[in-house]
């Protein structure tokens, strides 16, 4: 009896909160509501013995795609209330399409019956009391299923790299790592001592990061200081290190020539 | 097998299955201009397969329709970073993340 009421109120928060995924004005309202569609869903696994499931589903979902979803919701600076203007017209062919499936699926309900031999079929790993569940899908998943786990771990591959290669841009102002010219660095080249005047600050001989000169010895050759950098960086509002500020008065420390 | 589904039955968890699926159908049509709903929607017809994957795992006890379901999480996830990535570069190209402005393979 407690089973069946846990079971009725997390089917029921899934579907309010399925049905309000659909129709949340607020993108960010429907990435939560998803978020708790998934909670109950994986109640739903524990409820049916599935309990690796249940937690792989919380760890995925909650953790990772639901994140995912609202860093680009987020992020995307777009205008949500004017994309709700279609939903009038769109939701009778929704209600029709909808409708019909359900229908389609209510006639499927009445008339399924389990095969007369469902008993007899060989079971690849049967559930016993003594094993548990993610033993249990050890067993299989690293025996039977192998290949499959194998390709599953090559799409998950392949969609990090296409995620990456998609989103990935080369801006003029990025600055890349150069072992190379790391390397080549010596101390003169980015070391200048300077007489730093009593609460003086190091703004007014030029900030810090100097000599001003040397300063592209660690950047990608051809992009510091060129034509297209000064045009990406004057657009470019946050995220430059150099910070050149006139001093008010003028003075300049003993140690700068 | 002395599941707790055997005190709930087969029946419910297809119920839920079938309101899912049909509730992501719905919310594919019903925000037609908005892509990342249309993939959240997209999400919910995966869990709706995955609930039924388990519901009959357990029902007839084994474990093939769970394994299945591992599967079919991680088909999801990539599917939906690969989709947001899209969807963020179409972003940073057009300004707008509109289905109906998505004519530039048009002739």
């Amino acid at each position: 009896m407690m089973t069946q009421i846990v079971f009725y109120v997390f089917a029921a928060v899934l579907v309010l909160s399925a049905t309000m995924v659909v129709s949340a004005r607020n993108p960010v309202h429907s990435v939560l509501f998803l978020i708790l569609a998934f909670f109950n869903a994986a109640g739903l696994f524990l409820i049916a013995g599935a309990e690796f499931l249940a937690m792989t589903l919380v760890i995925v979902y909650v953790g990772a795609v639901a994140v995912l979803f609202l860093f680009v919701v987020m992020m995307l600076d777009v205008n949500f209330t004017h994309m709700r203007e279609g939903v009038q017209r769109y939701a009778p062919i929704g209600g029709i399409v909808g409708g019909v499936l359900l229908v389609e699926l209510l006639m499927a309900f009445m008339h399924w019956r389990s095969a007369s031999n469902i008993g007899q079929i060989a079971h690849l790993v049967p559930s016993s009391p003594e094993r548990t569940n993610t033993a249990a899908l050890g067993d299989v998943i690293y025996t039977h299923y192998i290949f499959l786990f194998q390709a599953c771990a090559l799409v998950l591959l392949v969609a990090m790299i296409g995620a990456i290669v998609l989103t990935l841009r080369e801006r003029p102002t990025g600055r890349r790592q150069n072992i190379n010219r790391q390397h080549d660095r010596t101390v003169t080249d980015s070391l200048e001592m300077l007489q730093v005047p009593l609460g003086a600050g190091v703004d007014a001989q030029g900030g810090f990061l100097r000599p001003h000169e040397s300063y592209d010895i660690a950047a990608v050759p051809g992009t510091y200081g060129t034509e297209a950098w000064r045009v990406a960086e004057a657009q470019e509002t946050t995220g430059t290190a150099l910070v050149m500020t006139t001093p008010a008065n003028g003075t300049k420390g003993e140690g700068d020539e | 097998m002395n599941s707790p589904i055997e005190a709930i039955g087969l029946t419910p968890y297809l119920s839920i299955g079938a309101i899912l699926l049909v509730l992501g159908v719905f919310g594919i049509f019903l925000n037609r201009k908005n892509v990342i709903i249309i993939l959240m929607s997209i999400e919910l017809i995966l869990l709706s397969a995955n609930i039924n994957f388990v519901a009959f795992s357990a029902a007839t006890g084994d474990l093939s329709g769970q394994v299945m379901t591992l599967f079919v999480l991680t088909i999801a996830a990539a599917e939906s970073a690969i989709g947001l990535a899209i969807v963020t570069v179409y972003f940073r190209n057009r300004g707008s993340i509109e289905v109906d402005d998505i004519t530039m393979m048009k002739g």
